[in-house]
């Protein structure tokens, strides 16, 4: 059996979440979880606070409540870097239930919407009031015990973002892999640049390697090859109904080497 | 097991039920409403074929928590026809032969709905976006986007 308790506020939800309880988002996990007879929890725990579904400017960056839908993104002004991202999740129905906490939660080969936060310097704070970066979060995502309130993400300019979700169903599939790039240019030169993949592991992930190959070049046909050539460096893709682990790795300098040359603008 | 009072408006009319803790809304519009149009198909948010509409925004309502719909209006498929008159978008569903075994038709119209009502007159992207959550095994889709199309009043380029 299934209980199901509801609070006011995020702090009261917290504080109520024991061994065997989940926190309940929009449903299209844990309910997923139900509807299959998982019987890891018999307990949700869901809270009704504001300040969950809440999206707003904070200096340079936007602070997105974890409870905040894929619609909501797409509908808001200040979140319009990261509509061409929620649009890839899923149709409207399910778009107006997933949540942006879930997806960073979300087993996979989900998990397409942590993978672009992840190159935007995204830190969770958590509603005991802790913060950590969204790296750190996914990498022991299935041991942290605390609610995730809220997201903060650094906004991008221009075309410094870019998103690619590649899915053998179209219009709309789950992702064989997904790939988030940020490029801010100094003096025509790449700095601080950030590349995430979503698919390619157990959970969305930086490439260090492909990083690497980009730092301090400017963006031309030389450092783009340079950057394919260690596309899948020191990775684990896995096998899966959608893709083996060899497609992956095979296709992977081929999204990869698109994205940079452009596909995948905003 | 624990039951929870829920209270929501079902296809235009004022419900009271007791839901099982942790009940799905599909469950409960089937089981306890007795409506049986919205349809269980895969029971993961994948196919689409249990849609309805919650404050007339498309839901996926086998992954909807029941109790959650407290004091909102719910519409589904079996509410669309006036008495005995069809909705347009079955009309058109019917004139089209948009629906082969019709699993999927629920959530299809559904779907359309929402999206009808919200533009009127969208173009064939946009329906293919509408519909892009639903997955019919039978008709290949175009026979749908036609209808959805035809039922907005746009051409479909349909050759009758």
């Amino acid at each position: 059996m299934i209980t199901v308790e509801t609070f006011d506020t995020i702090a009261e939800a917290a504080r109520a979440m024991q061994d065997r309880t989940r926190y309940f988002g929009g449903g299209t996990l844990l309910m997923r979880a139900v509807n299959y007879g998982d019987q890891s929890f018999h307990r949700m725990v869901r809270a009704r606070d504001a300040s969950l579904r809440t999206i707003r400017r904070e200096g340079s960056r936007i602070l997105i409540g974890a409870g905040v839908t894929m619609s909501q993104i797409i509908a808001s002004p200040d979140t319009a870097f990261l509509a061409p991202v929620a649009r890839a999740i899923g149709g409207p129905a399910l778009r107006n239930m997933a949540t942006v906490g879930g997806n960073l939660f979300a087993p996979h080969p989900y998990g397409d919407f942590a993978t672009a936060l992840l190159v935007l310097d995204c830190r969770a704070r958590t509603a005991d009031g802790s913060d950590m970066a969204l790296e750190d979060l996914l990498s022991r995502r299935d041991s942290i015990r605390g609610i995730v309130a809220a997201v903060s993400v650094a906004r991008p300019a221009g075309d410094d973002f870019r998103f690619r979700k590649v899915s053998r169903v179209k219009p709309k599939g789950v992702s064989v892999m997904s790939i988030a790039a940020w490029m801010p240019r100094t003096g025509g030169r790449l700095k601080d640049v950030r590349v995430a993949y979503g698919a390619m592991g157990s959970a969305p992930a930086r490439v260090r390697s492909v990083e690497q190959a980009l730092e301090g070049r400017s963006l031309d046909s030389q450092t783009v090859e340079a950057a394919t050539r260690v596309a899948t460096e020191g990775l684990h893709p896995p096998d899966d109904a959608l893709a083996s682990a060899w497609y992956r790795r095979e296709v992977a300098p081929v999204h990869l080497r698109r994205l940079l040359f452009g596909d995948g603008r905003r | 097991m624990a039951k929870k009072p829920v209270r929501f408006t079902h296809n235009g009319r004022e419900t009271a039920i007791f839901a099982e803790s942790g009940s799905n809304l599909l469950d409960v519009l089937r089981r306890v409403v007795g409506d049986l149009s919205p349809k269980y198909g895969c029971g993961q948010g994948t196919c689409g074929t249990c849609i309805v509409l919650i404050d007339g925004e498309p839901h996926l309502s086998c992954l909807t928590l029941a109790e959650t719909v407290e004091g909102r209006k719910v519409d589904t498929t079996g509410g669309l026809q006036n008495g005995p008159d069809l909705h347009p978008l079955q009309k058109a569903f019917m004139e089209g032969f948009s629906a082969q075994c019709g699993y999927c038709t629920p959530g299809m119209l559904m779907a359309a709905k929402a999206l009808l009502d919200r533009n009127p007159r969208p173009t064939r992207e946009e329906v293919v976006e509408a519909i892009s959550g639903n997955l019919c095994r039978c008709t290949g889709y175009d026979p749908i986007v036609d209808a959805i199309l035809d039922a907005a009043g746009q051409t479909s380029g349909r050759v009758a």
